[in-house]
């Protein structure tokens, strides 16, 4: 490996570091966030009419989880092709 | 037409369908057999790992789980759903790139080690076999309930099922049956819940007639009219149900049989999405059980609840589940009035099965979706059993025979090798669906534990930090593992060593179900303490991390 292709791989890595670390930030808010520590409050508010602490927590961290992967997969998609080492 | 026709009608069919599938499948060499020769596409393969995640439990039990256990039920939907992005965003991808067959493999090749690979292979092992007896014994209570068979004879029958697609097929036929098994399953959960959700809002899509709808605000009104407490708050400590969901969801990242799947696709780009695709197949089901959850459990309160005994059984669905025993009524207070109160004063005993199994009756569906049901739930199990038995097979044939013992052993016969563990794991796990032992329940919180305290911390320090050496993975593994488990030891200690009181009741307010969370913490800890006090790994391995972390060279896989 030369020395560029040294600093291609470690900017590569760190951009998928940064993505990743935004989309967990993300998932840990929604679930551990709204779904438990603020459900309490949450619930003075509703989505439809279900209390929205439990909502989050039965029903909408899960819809966030799978848009969360599918974010990943797209944006991880772009940044293989920045870098070139896609399949 | 009788429920029983139905239910021998769509058995039958569905049953023909895995065995001509499984034949279909079936493989010559070792590459197909257990990893599907990595060529299975990214929405087939999502539709896999859903089949083969839910098992019995999720498809029978879950719903009537979280209608008990209202709010408190989040802790298993959000573990078992957020365990996906963690594997996906953290572990998925490169394993795929490392493109060897197991676990055990990454982790002995990973940290170098024969002992790390063994203990991996062993930890493998035992967490599969813990899940594949319940998964029999499913199998022989849906026989048993819907087809009047003996358990022993629906656990022969689901044992001859899998053999045939297993042995014959490996990881190819279980990955195609599993896709037929997905779709069977599906269908049978959502038809009764669509059916029900008509029935009760007028609005067909679940998860739209429970935010739409005030069955919530109803039934917390109705619960708490009753003194049970408002079936949208919580009744445990916010702590526990904090470490209890992380535990599932990096319990269920760190589980072999989920992560083998992502071996089968044929790159890294398709373990991505396949684990976005995974996540949408189950959470189809996911998000439909909370719904389920509050419908069923509003009605049978609203159906049973001060009603007179004569009243009630007039209703022919609870006549034919009374005799099944699931459903039981005791007038306590002699009134002759069935009621639903906190504690000892309830007279209405309901098995948390009961909510999935009788929704086509109480929807007031026909025949057939009975017998669909019981499909559904023969899917679910067979699908789940066929992916542990792989495991089971995989660690003890490749892991240990063929990477431990005999390094030498021509395709031939490791092909051979594999095909007899397997069909002897198939007998034993078969052994246990008969013949249970007491502890099944308790060994649960053993298999997420050991997986969220080992498999997760060690894979993914395997793969974000290259100065992680053995020294550092065998001592977290050591640690993590040893306080995992005898933590529940001590809080199950009731049924594991027949203590009349558990040694322990918590760890600083958490429960044995979440206690691996505190053991992945301290296997995080020691394991990258000790590495950066000793010496780093050898370049070569170091390279190894360098290289799984870029996509590129994913579809020729290193054979060896």
């Amino acid at each position: 490996m030369t020395d560029e292709q040294r600093d291609a791989a470690q900017a590569y890595w760190k951009e998928n570091i940064r993505l990743i670390t935004i989309l967990l930030i993300i998932w840990a808010v929604v679930s551990y966030g709204c779904g438990i520590i603020l459900a309490p409050a949450l619930n003075n508010l509703s989505v439809g009419q279900i209390p929205m602490g439990f909502w989050f927590a039965q029903q909408g961290s899960m819809y966030i989880f799978i848009i969360l992967i599918f974010v990943y997969a797209t944006q991880m998609d772009k940044i293989d092709k920045k870098y070139d080492v896609h399949e | 037409m009788s429920v029983e026709f139905w239910t021998y009608l769509f058995v039958g069919v569905t049953f023909a369908a895995y065995i001509y599938i499984g034949y279909s499948a079936r493989v010559r060499d070792t590459k197909g057999f257990y990893v599907a020769g990595q060529g299975v596409p990214a929405v087939a393969n999502g539709a896999a790992t859903a089949a083969d995640w839910m098992s019995a439990a999720s498809f029978i039990s879950m719903a009537g789980l979280i209608s008990f256990m209202g709010y408190d039920g989040a802790m298993y939907l959000m573990g078992w759903t957020g365990g996906y992005v963690l594997l996906t965003l953290l572990l998925a991808p490169y394993l795929r790139k490392f493109g060897k067959y197991t676990v055990p493999d990454f982790v002995g090749d990973r940290y170098y080690s024969q002992a790390a690979r063994t203990v991996a292979a062993i930890a493998a092992i035992f967490v599969s076999f813990t899940y594949v007896a319940g998964q029999m014994r499913g199998v022989g209570i849906v026989f048993s309930r819907f087809l009047g068979l003996s358990i022993t004879g629906g656990v022969i029958v689901g044992m001859v099922i899998v053999a045939f697609f297993a042995v014959l097929g490996g990881m190819k036929g279980i990955t195609w049956t599993q896709v037929a098994q997905y779709s069977v399953l599906i269908v049978a959960y959502m038809v009764p819940s669509i059916a029900l959700a008509v029935v009760l809002t007028g609005n067909p899509i679940p998860q739209l007639a429970i935010t739409f709808s005030d069955f919530v605000p109803k039934l917390d009104q109705l619960q708490m009219d009753l003194g049970l407490g408002a079936y949208t708050l919580s009744n445990r400590g916010m702590i526990d149900i904090l470490a209890i969901t992380l535990a599932l969801m990096a319990g269920t990242a760190g589980l072999p049989h989920v992560i083998v799947r992502f071996y089968t696709v044929p790159s890294v780009r398709a373990a991505r999405y396949s684990g976005g695709w995974a996540l949408v197949f189950i959470g189809l089901l996911y998000t439909t059980a909370p719904a389920l959850a509050v419908f069923a459990k509003f009605n049978l309160i609203e159906t049973l609840h001060g009603k007179t005994i004569e009243e009630v059984h007039q209703l022919s669905w609870v006549n034919s589940w009374e005799t099944t025993g699931l459903l039981g009524f005791d007038d306590k207070n002699g009134d002759g009035i069935v009621e639903v109160a906190k504690g000892d004063a309830n007279e209405i005993k309901i098995d948390r099965d009961i909510i999935v199994l009788s929704t086509p009756e109480v929807a007031g569906l026909a025949a057939p979706i009975v017998g669909l049901v019981a499909a559904g739930g023969l899917a679910a199990a067979l699908s789940t059993a066929a992916g542990l038995l792989l495991v089971i097979s995989s660690s003890l044939s490749h892991d240990i025979y063929y990477r431990v013992l005999k390094p030498n052993a021509p395709e031939s016969e490791r092909l051979l090798v594999g095909r007899i563990v397997i069909l002897g794991a198939i007998l034993v796990a078969g052994y246990f669906g008969i013949n249970p032992p007491g502890f099944v329940a308790e060994v649960v919180a053993f298999a997420f534990g050991l997986a969220c305290a080992s498999f997760f911390p060690l894979i993914l320090l395997g793969i974000f930090d290259k100065r992680i050496n053995h020294h550092g993975a065998i001592a977290g593994l050591i640690v993590g593992l040893g306080f995992t488990a005898i933590m529940i030891l001590l809080m199950r200690s009731q049924k594991l060593l027949g203590t009349p009181e558990p040694i322990l009741p918590s760890f600083m307010g958490i429960s044995a179900q979440g206690i691996g969370t505190v053991g992945m913490i301290l296997n995080f800890i020691v394991t990258y303490t000790v590495s950066h006090l000793t010496e780093a790994p050898p370049q070569e391995i170091q390279d190894m991390v360098e290289s799984v972390r870029v996509p590129r060279g994913a579809g020729a896989a290193v054979e060896h």
